[in-house]
This record gives C-alpha cells, structure tokens and sequence, in this order.
C-alpha cells in the first residue's frame, strides 16, 4: 500500500484563511477547511489513502476526499512516500544553459571615494580587491565603459531591455565618463533594436545642479546611499578628515528629489551595530526628507567587526522590519503607496512565483565591470582575479561562467536542502559568504532564522493582500 | 479556470500549476486532436478493421497511451461481437438488455451514456 506525506512546504494563515507555500515550486495556494484538515492529519505522520480519509471524513461527511487528495497530488502538496525514504531532499544542479543572455553590466566607474565610510567593504579591513596599492586604475576610461557597454548589448541573446549600472567609489567622481557612456549606450540600443535602462548610486555628496538636470533628463534611476538622520548619517558616513556628510548631502538630495520626478529616487540605507533604528530612519527619509523608496541592508561584514549586528541585533531589527511591514500593508489595504522596498521586493517574487537556483543574477545575467576592465560576478568583485569572468577586450569567459554556475548551483549547497525559504534565499549574497566564510559557495547560515521569520512575515502579509485587496498585486504583474 | 474545487492559486506560479493539470476542454474522444497530450497528425479518421488484420495501433498507440488509437477503444463494444464476432463482454442484447446502447448514438462521443447492466 502507497504511502502518502505531506510535499515540502510552509504553511502559514492570513485573513483567516490558511496558506501553504509550496517548495520548491514557490506556489502560493490558498486551502478550504477539508483540505486544511487533510494536510494537518498528513502532517503528523504519512499514512495510506483510505487511512487519511477516513481520519478525515468523519469532520467533512459530504466532501469529496478522494477528489480533494488528487487536487493536493496535482500540485505535489501531498507525495507518495518513496522507498527507501531519503533523509533529505535532493536537489539535481541543472546550470544554465551557455551562452545565457546578458541582461545588466554595473559599471564602476571608479574606485575613489569622497568619503571614507567605516564600513566600506571596498576600503575597509574587509576588501578584496586591494584598490588602493593594486594594478587597478583609478577611474574608468571612455573607451573601457564603451566596450563594456558593446560586450552587454553583443551577449544580450534575445533580451528586449538591457540595463546599465554605474557604481563606485563614489560614481559622481567619474561624472564626464559616464555622462559620455549614456549617449552611447542609446545609440547602441537603437542599433540593436533593443531598450536600454540606467541607473546609478551616489553618496549624493558631489550631485551639481548639471548632474541633476542629466539624471532627469536622460531618465536616470538614481539610488543615494544614506543612514538616516544627522547622528546616524555622521557616525560612518564620513569625509576623510572625519567630519560627516549629513549637511553637505542634504541640500543636494533635495534638489535632486525636487527636479528629478520621472523615476523613483531610492534610499538604501547599511544598518550596523551603532545605526540600527530602522523606524527612526524610515520617518526621516521619507517624510523629512521626500524620498519614495527606502531599503534596508545590514552591513557586510566579518563577525568580530565593532560594527557588524550580532543575534540580538538581528532580532532587534526584524522586530522594527515587523513594524514597518505591517504599515506597509495598512497602506497597501487602504491603496496607498509605501515605501518599505524591502517588502514590495519581496512580494513582488512571491508574485511571480519565484524559484531560485541561484540568489541572484551575479554571473548569470549580471557582470560588474572594474576601472580596468576587467569582468567579475558582480560590482562588489569587481577587480578580483578569483572571481574573474573575462575582460571587456577580451570578451567574456565563458568557461570560466560555467565553472563558476556548477560550483555555486543551491544543489551543493546541503545546508539548503530542508529549508522551505531556499525557492526565495538560495543561500544568499555570495559576496557576503565570502566576507563571512572565504567562498561564495557557502550558504550564509548566519542569518537563515532571520530569512525564514521575514519569509514568514511577508507571505503573510502577500496572503492579507491577496484576501483582501488583490487588485493592489497587479503593479507586480509588469 | 481553476478546475480545482478545494485550492484557489493565489500567486501566478499556483495559476500556472492549475493550468497544467487541467483536465483537456470537451469531452475525451478516440482519435483526439489538438490539445492534451502528443497526438497523431491530422488525417482521415477511419473507424473500420479489427485487431485480426494485425492493425498497429488498435491496443495503444505510438505513446503507449489509447487517446490516439488508429481505431476508436469504443469500436470494442459493437465491432468486435457484432462485426467480426469476437467474444466481448457486452450485455446480451437480444433478450436481456435490448436498450443498453439506446443513448449512446455515437459511441465515440457518449460512451459514457451506455448503461451497466447487472444480471
């Protein structure tokens, strides 16, 4: 006789209804109550098909149970045991297949800073790449951001909208670069028959009534980084000598909110052990000073750091992460918009149903390009030889691609195996494993309960929505 | 169209699970083309032979399935004891149960219509 358990899932209930979150499918269902019933007396322990039923069937005397078990087969929320049993499940690495379509080339543009901020992973006791004495150059040429812009549109497959990124340093020290590099990637674009999109992060220290006028009129996507108020902007975010960038960066954010209207302007803020009031933060950036979007990050450190968030600052922050989530879903029941993009991010790949094998587009269809030239997974790699993917002269190395998409495929990663969070997670930032344990193949284990809770939080909060307002999900169909 | 009576897909990858289980449109005919699964190419549809003629394609067809049979399963109950005199297990339907095929018109279509008989 078949032996029936329940599929790998998370259960969870919001609006009164209960949920289950499939894995690794990444479905969000919604069950009545004789399914609820079913999946909780499968829960406890597998058993055959007449014996679930007929535990069942005394509640649901007039429900079809053999048509409701087949409905919870069909999209694998109930399996048949197999035989032997494995301990956990296995996941089959499938990469990619080669060449995979670029969709987005971060440029940095240079690797000089204004400021010298304590947490810098660039500059601190935590770099990789040694930017200050290495054979890096400092600033990025017009020909190198040419050719890094002819490599995205040259392995961009198929793609319809490809994306440039200027990063930093601070981006704005190579303004004539980059203001050159934008005109260029249009005229590509239309040669291709392709879109392209920009975006850019600054400190916003260095923006000049002429930068402003650029980003909105070339439609910029600008993300400033930021603390929060005076004391927390100030306590990292500082100026060589010391003194803190609060009063120099305000006024020119403000200028830019004021003039720049057609792209959302973001805030993404670094939560460390000395700036962590994520409430506080949130009322100054948005009703203070104006802007649209606030993401949270913490900061990317090695443990032993003065700066790093130990367990209760972890905990201390998803507790305030709660708050703010639960106002973005009174203003999302009500139809206003919120700012909290570490939520609407979120929800946005429960929407869609996200499954991931990978956390992110690092290597995939997202390179980061050095001053040099030099090709890497990402903007935070950018320059280092380990994590090297070719050069924008020389074009990119595929083998090299390959390599690095085996390694880091979430089957290897065993850790993740039994984790109902992975479809979302895949084991997280590969350059925050490599802070933290030395190889980015390594799951990120340091903050996988917190992953799970804000998992938790924000199907929750997808499932109160969905009840509720469902209209307000169609912003994510895009 | 959620075909399912107990779960409502809430996000789009639930949708797309629901829209690969459901059950093929219409009725599920002999020969059936279009939907469902791989079907023969279009052709005349000839509902003559008997598994005498060692036909390929009367049991199961080339997917080992009989949604694509080159004869119709239903073509059993008539062809079979009537045409080619095969022992079928059908009703006596000159003595006991003259009407068990009277709603079935076109066996193909309502071969759901044919009554059980019980002796």
């Amino acid at each position: 006789m078949t032996m029936l358990r329940v599929g790998e899932h998370h259960a969870f209930e919001a609006a009164n209804r209960r949920y289950l979150y499939l894995v690794p499918s990444a479905a969000v269902f919604a069950l009545d109550a004789p399914a609820a019933a079913l999946i909780d007396a499968l829960d406890a322990a597998p058993a055959t098909r007449t014996d679930l039923i007929s535990r069942v069937s005394a509640q649901f005397p007039r429900t079809d149970l053999g048509g409701l078990l087949a409905e919870l087969e069909q999209i694998h929320a109930v399996q048949p045991v197999p035989t032997p049993a494995p301990k956990t499940p296995t996941i089959i690495p499938l990469t990619p297949v080669t060449p995979f379509p670029l969709t987005t080339a971060v440029l940095n543009v240079t690797n000089q800073c204004n400021l010298s901020c304590g947490y810098c992973y660039e500059y601190s006791e935590d770099k990789i790449v040694d930017t200050t004495n290495g054979k890096q150059p400092k600033f990025m040429t017009d020909e190198t951001a040419r050719q890094s812009i002819d490599l995205l549109f040259r392995e961009s497959g198929e793609v319809a909208v490809v994306h440039v990124s200027f990063f930093g340093g601070e981006t704005l020290m190579n303004y004539p670069v980059l203001s050159r590099a934008v005109p260029y990637a249009k005229a590509q674009a239309a040669a291709y028959g392709k879109r392209v999109e920009f975006n850019l992060t600054t400190n916003a220290t260095l923006l000049t009534p002429k930068m402003i006028a650029f980003l909105a009129d070339e439609d910029i996507s600008v993300t400033v980084s930021i603390d929060g108020p005076r004391e927390m902007q100030n306590r990292f975010r500082v100026f060589h000598d010391g003194s803190g960038s609060y009063d120099v960066m305000l006024p020119r954010v403000q200028e830019l909110l004021r003039r720049h209207r057609s792209r959302p302007i973001g805030a993404r803020v670094t939560l460390t052990s000395q700036v962590s009031d994520v409430l506080g933060i949130y009322r100054h950036l948005t009703d203070e000073i104006g802007f649209q979007e606030v993401g949270f990050a913490p900061v990317t450190t090695s443990p032993d750091r003065d700066h790093a968030l130990d367990a209760s600052g972890f905990d201390q922050m998803v507790t305030q992460f709660t708050a703010l989530a639960d106002e973005f879903l009174q203003a999302a029941l009500a139809g206003r918009h919120h700012g909290f993009s570490n939520v609407s991010e979120t929800l946005g790949e429960i929407h869609k149903g996200v499954s991931k094998a990978y956390p992110c587009g690092a290597g995939l269809g997202l390179i980061g390009v050095s001053t040099g030239g030099d090709v890497a997974l990402c903007h935070r790699f950018a320059g280092s030889e380990e994590h090297g993917l070719g050069s924008v002269s020389a074009g990119l190395d595929r083998d090299a691609q390959r390599a690095f998409l085996e390694r880091n495929h979430i089957g290897h990663k065993t850790d993740c195996h039994t984790c109902w969070a992975r479809p979302l997670c895949s084991g997280g930032c590969y350059h925050e494993a490599h802070t933290r344990y030395g190889s980015t193949t390594h799951p990120n284990l340091h903050y996988c309960d917190w992953i799970r809770e804000w998992t938790d939080i924000c199907l929750r909060i997808y499932g109160e929505i969905a009840e509720r307002s469902p209209s307000f999900l169609d912003r994510f169909d895009a | 169209m959620n075909h399912m009576k107990h779960l409502i897909p809430i996000n789009r990858k639930a949708a797309r699970i629901v829209a690969a289980a459901a059950p093929p449109a219409g009725d599920v005919v002999a020969l059936q083309q279009g939907s469902g699964p791989p079907q023969q190419p279009e052709g005349p549809h000839i509902p003559l032979g008997c598994s005498l003629a060692f036909q390929p394609g009367w049991e199961a067809d080339r997917n080992g399935g009989t949604a694509g049979l080159c004869q119709p399963v239903e073509r059993d109950l008539f062809d079979c004891h009537l045409g080619c005199y095969w022992p079928a297990h059908v009703p006596d339907q000159l003595n006991h149960a003259p009407d068990w095929t009277s709603k079935c018109a076109a066996a193909q279509k309502d071969w759901r219509k044919i009554d059980l008989i019980f002796p």
